[in-house]
């Protein structure tokens, strides 16, 4: 049962092949029994999963046939949920409970889905390795002496594994499609706005998008869109109605133009990932694909520009968490100051505490025109390179990362190391474009992804292509050894 | 440019973050080689250029100016630290 994909599960509730019920405690069974090898949950909240899967067992029996009623998820840890732990892997967030749900959470509610529990995260969505987490790394299922990527690492160990068909995440420079790409999903972080960000812990709030990671793109389809749409609690939630996903998938590919940016091919890339992705460029073409060769000169700033907005977005961001209203307090402080102090420096981890001092150093007086205009300039000569692009191009095609998932604790010495291998996902978040990362193949026994990048509110066109790719090739279907 | 040790106890001041005496080098340390990442920006030319703070430059929705929440003070006091009769405890401020 845990290999069902969530479009195989409608079709399976509906048929009355086995109840909500039946399923949530196979998958709890499983969690159980395998999460102890990856960490991939920081909160089980089994009793809630039955709760629910019993309401959409009786929802169904009284006639309802959506198709996520009754589909069992997570959340990454940082979309608030009323009365469950939301820790954003901090400890600074311990023994929080929200008093009420994001709206990503109600929305997946009402659309019928049982929550099994919060996943595992680097602390303030701040990593690329799950490995900054106050609850521990996270492994990655296709070799556990690897990582699983980040931020949204436990989303991507969980549903890689198949403890669960489908889980939410957020992506402020690659957090959902690095990790995808590094456990052999498909996630998608789709245009800024598209999805509310109401109740999610904010990290870089012109960043920050919220998204799914399944095993396929029918599946991210199926999520995408109950989670998208107008929020008026999300002061930049955009008004603009939600295509029909699943609608565009069927679409054929005869036509469409894919750009390939030689920057996405240079020095830095693992040349066997090139190949892995290359290949699957071949198929798109007789799919009826055109290809051609554009440039995005500025891809090369974004790292340096991505390394002043989002800590500094942060620095202000973390500032609520103060020790006085809820969270970790420090002992005996002696006074305000000392509370602040020693609550934050106790309670947030190394890498959060370097980001936030970024942050402020690159927003403190005298520096600000130098470090934080000079970076949102940057941003706009990487937004200006795609707007060229797409005038030519449907989408831009090219690796999910420059390397494998690398091996616990190896990039932990060199911050800076771990920063460059979001190279190719960080321009999406700076432009606010949105980009899917997708099953390529395996280098070694281990996922290759491959994103593609669309223009804005082209979601459906990325699910469309990624999803015709997937009724050609089995790379999606590959389970890893063990689980 | 590198940051000195003095610098960074005053980024940590101005950020309310409590440093282990021992941790400090090491912090400057990276907070120096993330700096220097951050400074390939300066090579850039930006003359002229309009700074994006928001990637659809949308500006901020306004609302109609009428109360739309309703008082959750007992249940957002639950999870604080310390409170005591609706107010959050803290050390003296005044003396």
């Amino acid at each position: 049962m845990h290999q069902l994909t969530l479009a195989e599960i409608a079709r399976g509730l509906a048929d009355k092949q086995f109840s909500a019920e039946e399923l949530s405690r196979s998958l709890l069974a499983r969690i159980a029994q395998l999460d102890p090898q990856l960490n991939s949950f920081i909160t089980v909240t089994e009793d809630l999963a039955l709760e629910q899967a019993k309401a959409a067992d009786a929802r169904r029996a009284a006639g309802e046939n959506s198709p996520l009623l009754g589909a069992p998820i997570a959340h990454k840890d940082l979309f608030c949920t009323n009365g469950v732990l939301t820790s954003c892997g901090s400890k600074i967030l311990t023994g929080f409970k929200a008093p009420y749900d994001a709206t990503v959470v109600e929305k997946l509610k009402a659309a019928g889905t049982v929550t099994l529990g919060k996943l595992n995260m680097d602390e303030f969505a701040m990593g690329s390795a799950n490995e900054s987490s106050h609850y521990g790394p996270v492994k990655n299922p296709w070799d556990t002496s690897r990582v699983p990527g980040g931020s949204s690492g436990g989303s991507a160990a969980a549903v890689a594994a198949r403890l669960l068909p489908a889980a939410t995440g957020t992506d402020t420079g690659g957090s959902i499609r690095q990790p995808a790409a590094l456990t052999n999903l498909t996630g998608i972080k789709p245009t800024y706005g598209r999805v509310s960000r109401w109740g999610m812990i904010a990290y870089a709030s012109s960043l920050d998008q919220g998204g799914p990671l399944a095993r396929t793109a029918e599946d991210c389809a199926l999520l995408l869109g109950a989670m998208a749409g107008f929020d008026s609690k999300d002061s930049t939630s955009v008004d603009q109605p939600v295509d029909d996903y699943l609608a565009s998938l069927a679409q054929p590919l005869a036509g469409l133009r894919i750009g390939l940016p030689k920057e996405y091919f240079g020095a830095g890339l693992d040349a066997r990932i090139g190949e892995k992705v290359m290949a699957v460029v071949e198929e798109l073409k007789k799919l009826g694909a055109t290809v051609k060769d554009i440039s995005l000169p500025n891809m090369q700033h974004a790292i340096p520009a991505y390394y002043v907005i989002a800590p500094a977005e942060a620095s202000s961001n973390l500032s609520r968490f103060d020790g006085v209203r809820f969270g970790y307090r420090c002992e005996n402080p002696k006074d305000l100051q000392d509370l602040y102090k020693r609550s934050r420096g106790e309670g947030f981890g190394a890498e959060v505490k370097r980001r936030i001092m970024v942050g402020t150093y690159a927003l403190s007086a005298g520096y600000y025109d130098a470090y934080y205009i000079k970076a949102q300039q940057i941003r706009r000569l990487i937004k200006n390179d795609f707007v060229a692009a797409f005038k030519d191009v449907d989408v831009i095609l090219g690796p999910t990362t420059p390397n494998l998932a690398w091996k616990l604790g190896e990039k932990n010495a060199d911050p800076v190391s771990a920063y460059l291998e979001d190279i190719y996902t960080i321009t999406a978040n700076l432009a606010g474009i949105p980009g899917l990362s997708m099953p390529a193949g395996f280098v070694d026994g281990l996922p290759v992804g491959l994103q593609l990048l669309g223009n804005y509110f082209q979601e459906g066109r990325l699910l469309n292509v990624a999803h015709q790719y997937q009724q050609v090739s089995d790379w999606h279907k590959a389970t890893p050894a063990g689980f | 440019m590198a940051l000195e040790r003095s610098e960074v106890e005053k980024i940590a001041h101005l950020a309310r973050l409590g440093l282990n005496e021992g941790d400090i080098p090491q912090t400057t340390e990276t907070l120096n080689s993330i700096l220097g990442l951050i400074d390939q920006m300066q090579a850039v030319d930006t003359q002229g250029i309009e700074p994006l703070a928001h990637p659809l430059e949308a500006t901020q929705r306004l609302r109609a100016d009428v109360v739309n929440e309703s008082n959750q003070r007992d249940a957002y006091q639950a999870i604080a630290p310390a409170v005591e009769n609706g107010l959050y405890l803290v050390p003296k401020v005044i003396e």
